[in-house]
């Protein structure tokens, strides 16, 4: 039987490239689908044509635009899909989309779960972004509203897309943009071809204009003409990444999470309380998300929540990813997990830093299977904020346990995607609300990974894909 | 002086053919370097200093393997004198240079191999694509390359001139290697900027580029809107896919491409014609019996591999101005079987050695 083949959408026209990428299941080496993979040239020369994927949105009003949307929510995650010349059923794209990314079925079934909310809660997740923004005005550039004349202008006709392979979760913030009548340009990552693929399938069956879309899978290269060509781009990376594009108001690079959880001075005595609080937003959904939280922060106690969370996680080893209770993701690249313990040795020869969770473990952090690798949880006590693995962020269940005086813990931690603060200090509390490295501020036992969709994320997308200006009409 | 037989000689049907006459060249250009009446004083030196009697050891290709594979560190250390055959003596030469980034690049000197080569290329274009007496545009490295006085000397040949705007490609390595990818993008720009300028305000028919430089300029102007009918493209990799984005999109499907494999120490290979079987894979021809093109295996270069095995290229170059046995290319390339056109071996799907193991920089050379 021939493999399914992805073919490159451009504006929702198939083309298939004389490139072919097959990509395999991550454990047994089984051909799992071949795609077209783009040269960068066809993303230059399609943007000629970006306008028109505004023009067919914007013919649509945005409520009708929310509601094809929440169609396309319920085709996504009941229908069997075109998948090429094939069609694909969920359970199918479940099976395939774990055996590419080595993320347990039952967090990828989450995650489809999570994208199916986002777009059948669209109305209010804009409204709440927008903050009420009558949407006609999103439509016509214009229009007034208590009174008072506000314009939106569109930075862009289309927001592009370079997306990662390890992280199915991320593609939720894509989906509100068309319901703001804006195009996509989207460019899968190299092992994780079938999100953008079958969302894209039930967007056209849902009414959505094919030419609002295009998809182009492909090498680095097809990612940076994204950038390159698309005025407002999405990206995921690395810090570094973080660092070349920091300033560029074309770019919103997401990157490195390092999101922590600090339990005020007033509240570490009954740390035991917070204890679930803690696991679940260390290892929830393969601990791999920038929103898992990398960093325990208290003036005391340190070491007795490290032993506690090293005890509960400890023990945690892999699963098949078919089992319903499988804790980890597979990392498909073994050299990666190799490279990434590596690291984590050698930070531990410094003196203060504990790998609490060895004893517990009952073997070693890295697991090699055949052609893939595993990473179980560590959790790691450092006596001050200066050790280096105070603050680093890897992608698998890893947190640092840091004793910290509270005093100085704002300043310490960095910069900070998700910081739970537990603490009914209300100098404190006060200090929080102003730290600036903060983005997302949970105030109170809230898991780190827990998102309210209703809140901006690493920047509001509104303002990112919409300039407010002035107009004024004689 | 004795004219440069092979490139009177007719054209062989046949790979048996071909194979004679290569012999039978190779023989002839074997005994000139090897002659001390006309002979190279590199290669005279070479031939006492080893021992080696290559008018009597060479009398077919396979007898190439009494050389060891061409050390090009010579192009730059050896003076330039040393490279004049006896025949050539007191004829000034030109002076060619090889890409090169820093240090001292390799030269290599010359008289009329390029126009020869160049004419025999000629032969190859049509009118109706590249047409007579209509100017030429070349948008490419010029500076010390053979290319830029080769090209104009197509334009003269084919009854017309040329136009020129520069691109040192030892910059744009430069630029790109210090990750000052503005820098580069800026300098692109502004070298194709010159060329719609140029195509703008004259009427120009043929172009030269570079790939990368083409799908640039397209992305300014029309180019067959533009008046060009033929575009002559060499210079970097050029995989199935994006060849086929470049005669759909780039030229629109109206002007012709003619893709070509060559360097100041060859000359030029043309490529055959692509059909729809060849799904826009293209496969080189060296122009022998002047210079032949193997591929072989990387790790026993005296051996070549089998049709449609990757492997790596090795260049000889056979003329009467220069003689260069063996010298492995920095490009690997599948073997291809001879074709109606050019009963020889061709490389096909040419890229730099190494490709598919590790990224490397092209720039837009």
């Amino acid at each position: 039987m021939s493999l399914p083949h992805f073919p490159i959408l451009r504006w929702g026209e198939p083309y298939e490239s004389l490139d072919v990428e097959t990509v395999v299941h991550f454990a047994t080496g089984e051909e799992l689908c071949q795609v077209s993979q783009a040269n960068p040239g066809l993303i230059a020369r399609d943007m000629r044509q970006a306008h028109r994927a505004r023009q067919a949105l914007r013919a649509i009003p945005c409520d009708e635009l929310c509601r094809r949307l929440g169609t396309a929510a319920g085709l996504f995650i009941k229908s069997t899909l075109p998948l090429g010349s094939a069609r694909q059923s969920p359970e199918d794209f479940v099976r395939c989309q774990s055996a590419t990314t080595g993320l347990p079925e039952h967090m990828c079934r989450f995650n489809m779960e999570k994208l199916h909310y986002v777009l059948t809660n669209l109305d209010a997740i804009l409204g709440s972004l927008t903050r009420g923004l009558d949407r006609g005005i999103l439509t016509r550039g214009y229009g007034e509203e208590r009174g008072v004349m506000r314009s939106m202008q569109a930075n862009s006709p289309v927001l592009g897309m370079v997306l990662p392979s390890n992280s199915p979760g991320t593609h939720g913030l894509w989906l509100p943009v068309p319901a703001l009548q804006i195009g996509l340009v989207l460019k899968p990552g190299p092992l994780e071809p079938w999100t953008p693929f079958r969302m894209a399938q039930a967007f056209f069956e849902a009414g959505l204009p094919r030419e609002s879309i295009g998809l182009y899978p492909g090498g680095a290269e097809v990612g940076m003409a994204v950038v390159n060509h698309v005025p407002r781009t999405m990206i995921f990376g690395s810090k570094t990444t973080v660092e070349q594009y920091r300033g560029n108001p074309a770019v919103q690079v997401h990157g490195p999470g390092f999101s922590k959880i600090i339990l005020g001075d007033d509240c570490v005595d009954e740390w035991e309380k917070y204890l679930d609080l803690m696991v679940d937003s260390i290892a929830l959904n393969g601990g791999r998300g920038c929103i898992n939280c990398s960093g325990i922060w208290v003036s005391r106690h340190s070491r007795e929540i490290a032993e506690a969370l090293a005890q509960r996680l400890g023990p945690v080893a892999p699963l098949p990813p078919d089992d319903p209770k499988a804790p980890l993701a597979a990392f498909t690249i073994a050299a990666q997990a190799e490279g990434i313990n590596g690291m984590i040795e050698n930070a531990l020869a410094e003196s203060g830093v504990e790998d609490v969770t060895a004893k517990y473990r009952g073997g070693e952090r890295l697991v090699r299977e055949q052609r893939c690798a595993y990473l179980r949880p560590t959790i790691v006590h450092c006596d001050s904020p200066k050790r280096s693995l105070a603050n680093t962020e890897f992608m698998f269940p890893f947190a640092a346990v840091v004793e910290c005086p509270q005093s100085d813990v704002l300043k310490a931690i960095g910069d900070t995607l998700v910081c739970t603060v537990i603490s009914n200090d209300e100098a404190f509390r006060c200090a929080v609300v102003d730290a600036t490295n903060i983005d997302r501020l949970n105030l109170g036992a809230v898991p780190t990974t827990r998102l309210n969709w209703l809140q901006p994320h690493e920047g509001n997308i509104i303002s990112f894909l919409y300039r407010e200006r002035a107009l004024q009409s004689g | 002086m004795t004219a440069d037989v092979s490139a009177t000689t007719a054209a062989p049907r046949t790979t048996e053919d071909a194979r004679r006459a290569l012999d039978a060249h190779l023989r002839e250009i074997v005994r000139w370097h090897f002659s001390p009446e006309t002979g190279t004083p590199f290669w005279l030196d070479w031939a006492k200093r080893t021992g080696i009697d290559p008018i009597a050891r060479v009398k077919i290709v396979d007898d190439l393997l009494v050389f060891p594979n061409f050390a090009d560190e010579s192009l730059r250390s050896e003076p330039l004198e040393r490279w004049v055959p006896a025949a050539y003596k007191g004829r000034p030469f030109t002076i060619f240079e090889t890409g090169g980034t820093t240090g001292m690049p390799k030269q290599r000197i010359g008289w009329e191999d390029y126009k020869t080569d160049y004419e025999q290329f000629s032969a190859t274009l049509r009118d109706a694509d590249f047409p007579r007496n209509g100017y030429w545009l070349m948008m490419g490295p010029t500076g010390p390359r053979r290319l830029r006085l080769a090209i104009e000397h197509l334009a003269n040949y084919r009854g017309c001139s040329c136009f020129f705007v520069d691109l040192d490609p030892r910059w744009v390595k430069k630029l790109i290697s210090s990750k000052q990818f503005d820098q580069a993008k800026a300098y692109m720009e502004h070298v194709v900027d010159q060329a719609v300028t140029i195509l703008t305000h004259r009427r120009v028919n043929a172009l030269f580029t570079t790939p990368k430089l083409l799908e640039a300029l397209a992305e300014k102007i029309s180019i067959p809107d533009a008046g060009i009918r033929g575009v002559f493209c060499g210079g970097t990799t050029m995989e199935p896919q994006y060849t086929r984005f470049l005669v759909e999109e780039v030229l629109e499907g109206r002007t012709k491409f003619v893709p070509t494999y060559g360097n100041t120490l060859m000359g030029l290979a043309c490529h055959k014609p692509l059909t729809p079987e060849d799904r826009y894979s293209i496969t080189y021809y060296a122009p022998q019996p002047r210079a032949m093109l193997r591929v072989v295996d990387p790790d026993h270069p005296e051996h070549v591999v089998e049709y449609g095995q990757w492997g790596r290229v090795e260049l000889t170059t056979l003329t009467k101005e220069f003689f260069m046995p063996r010298f492995l290319e920095r490009d690997e390339a599948i073997r291809r079987r001879p074709c109606d056109l050019y009963p020889w071996d061709g490389v096909g799907e040419v890229r730099p050695f190494g490709a598919s193991k590790t990224t490397i920089v092209e720039g837009v050379y």
